[in-house]
């Protein structure tokens, strides 16, 4: 049984309870058992498949509702001066605290209306080259950049191919190696491929519990190497695209928790994590010098790699 | 993460060892002709007939662009791992070791183009279509980093298919590991020359083949992010012939020129010449 047919056991089984009159109590506890051992299924042994589908769950919270949430007085800015407002990639300036700092997301919608306005999450290179300037801004300003990354990918459409899509990315993952600001990305659903990374060269990587983060989506993945793209659940597991995996590896700095059965199920509880974490870090980088972040920042890149050295 | 180990390599004999050279004559992959495989060799792999560019090979494109005797070839040891212990993979990586005679899909080193010093690297197709994993980012970030200390023109000769699937979330960090590399060797004020050849695609084209102070691409090369299936299953239309070609990348203003194989050391040597003195 798949986690979302899970969920609706549980759903079922939790609308049965509150039907049912309270001294029926042999059925209520009946149901109580049974409810137990759907959840301890549903949630206690996650496969990395069901990390994808918590990851791209309908109701998951989307990067505005963080950002509505966790930040007081956000304007958001749009543009990218050259082409049009891209709405796959929202951003602006907004305090934590007494904190101004220059936020930036992808953005999905949670209806289809909502969906084709922003294009599911995928940008254009003009949502990278807004990304960017609003980047380049928070630098001027001495703002610190928070991230938030959550995308299938970059949109690989014809116009975005006309428009310099490889090259608005590049110039993000450069750009960003290079900020005297402190940066922070923080993985809230899916990490699809290049077009997460060009939000994510950041000081610190962090990724709620069940986010996924991937070179490509499973979907692609196993459409490459096992030529049949339904193989996705199996390349799930092979690709370890979890938060824990990557806490495990040093890719990543930290897992904001999230409640029982995924942000959805609560999603005050995932933002109030994340706040909590997020004032402390702002607090503590604040006695870091940029000269510090930068060396720091291009160490974290530079030592990622697996490789050995031949004797010949 | 990033460290050395000194390893016994596994040899392995069971992949026999491809001759490319074994047919006299061999057919244009564009028009067809039939063309003699020493006349195909000594025109740099382009059609006499229809100038169609074929693929080439690292150590063949190395003869085409550096001075004969100057190339010297840096970390030529470094070796793949298998991160994500993808099954297979070890294997197929001896076996590409074998019939290319090459250690991963780049080649580094410092060679003279027409007598000036360059710090230089070039992709081969034929390894894997030289997608980017642990070794092929930590190759060009280190001819980035001696290309900064030596104070070299950097030019990279791209051909890729992407990022390496088989190392996951590792080859996608080799973007960001190479782009910043480049971050600081912009600071240094030195040239890069990216040359974008057949076919350069995703997570190269979206690191350092478009980064470049001056892009280049080969003459009918296929450039771009998405490969043209996945742009075409999402329109659910068939794109045109020329899109994603160099000259379409030139007539959207994505690269500087588009030079035939025959012109690229003579214009490579103009543009190092142009820059020479001038490099902060």
């Amino acid at each position: 049984m798949s986690i979302l047919d899970l969920e609706m056991k549980i759903a079922e089984i939790e609308t049965k309870l509150n039907e049912i009159s309270s001294d029926n109590h042999q059925e209520i506890e009946q149901l109580q058992q049974q409810l137990h051992r759907y959840k301890s299924r549903a949630y206690q042994h996650l496969t990395a498949w069901d990390h994808v589908t918590l990851a791209r769950h309908p109701k998951r919270p989307k990067a505005r509702e963080y950002i509505e949430y966790i930040f007081d007085s956000f304007i958001e800015l749009h543009g990218d001066r050259l082409y049009r407002d891209d709405e796959a990639i929202i951003g602006g300036i907004a305090k934590l605290g007494n904190q101004s700092v220059t936020v930036i997301a992808h953005q999905k919608g949670c209806t289809t209306s909502e969906n084709i306005k922003c294009n599911f999450g995928m940008p254009h290179p003009e949502g990278y080259r807004k990304a960017l300037r609003l980047m380049k801004q928070a630098e001027k300003f001495n703002r610190p950049i928070i991230t938030f990354i959550d995308t299938p990918g970059a949109y690989p459409g014809p116009e975005a191919e006309e428009r310099g899509q490889g090259h608005a990315i590049a110039e993000c993952l450069r750009e960003m190696s290079s900020l005297t600001v402190p940066t922070l990305s923080i993985v809230i659903g899916e990490g699809g491929s290049g077009g997460a990374l060009a939000l994510g060269v950041s000081d610190e990587i962090w990724m709620l519990q069940y986010a996924v983060y991937s070179i490509l989506s499973p979907e692609g993945f196993a459409s490459i190497l096992y030529k049949d793209g339904s193989r996705a659940q199996e390349a799930a597991e092979v690709m370890k695209l979890t938060a824990q995996d990557y806490l495990n590896r040093g890719i990543i700095e930290k897992i904001i928790k999230e409640p029982t059965g995924g942000a959805h199920q609560f999603p005050q509880y995932a933002f109030d994590q994340l706040k909590d974490q997020l004032e402390g870090y702002l607090l503590q980088i604040k006695k870091v010098t940029a000269k510090q972040l930068l060396n720091k920042r291009y160490k974290k890149y530079r030592l990622i790699g697996e490789y050995d050295s031949l004797n010949r | 993460m990033g460290f050395f180990l000194q390893r016994q390599r596994k040899l392995k004999t069971s992949t026999p060892k491809r001759d490319i050279n074994e047919g006299i004559y061999t057919k244009c992959e564009s028009c067809k002709e039939v063309i003699a495989v020493m006349q195909l060799s000594s025109n740099l792999e382009v059609c006499p007939t229809c100038g169609f560019h074929h693929r080439m090979t690292a150590k063949k494109r190395l003869e085409s662009l550096i001075d004969p005797g100057s190339f010297k070839e840096i970390n030529r040891r470094l070796h793949t791992l298998n991160p994500l212990n993808f099954p297979g993979y070890e294997e197929k990586i001896e076996g590409l070791m074998e019939a290319n005679d090459l250690n991963e899909a780049v080649v580094t080193g410092i060679g003279k183009i027409a007598g000036e010093s360059v710090a230089i690297g070039i992709m081969d197709s034929h390894f894997l279509m030289a997608s980017m994993g642990s070794v092929v980012g930590e190759k060009v970030t280190r001819l980035i980093e001696v290309s900064i200390s030596r104070r070299l023109p950097l030019i990279m000769v791209c051909a890729s298919g992407g990022a390496r699937m088989q190392e996951g979330i590792y080859s996608l960090m080799q973007m960001a590991k190479t782009s910043a590399a480049l971050a600081k060797h912009n600071d240094a004020g030195l040239l890069y020359i990216s040359v974008l050849t057949h076919p350069t695609m995703g997570g190269v084209t979206a690191s350092f083949a478009t980064l470049g102070d001056i892009i280049i691409a080969e003459k009918g090369a296929s450039v771009g992010f998405a490969g043209r299936r996945v742009v075409e299953q999402t329109i659910k239309q068939k794109l045109p012939d020329h899109f994603q070609t160099a000259e379409f990348l030139q007539e959207k203003g994505l690269v500087d020129l588009v030079v035939s194989r025959q012109e690229l050391k003579q214009t490579l040597a103009k543009l190092i010449d142009l820059h020479e003195g001038s490099e902060g």
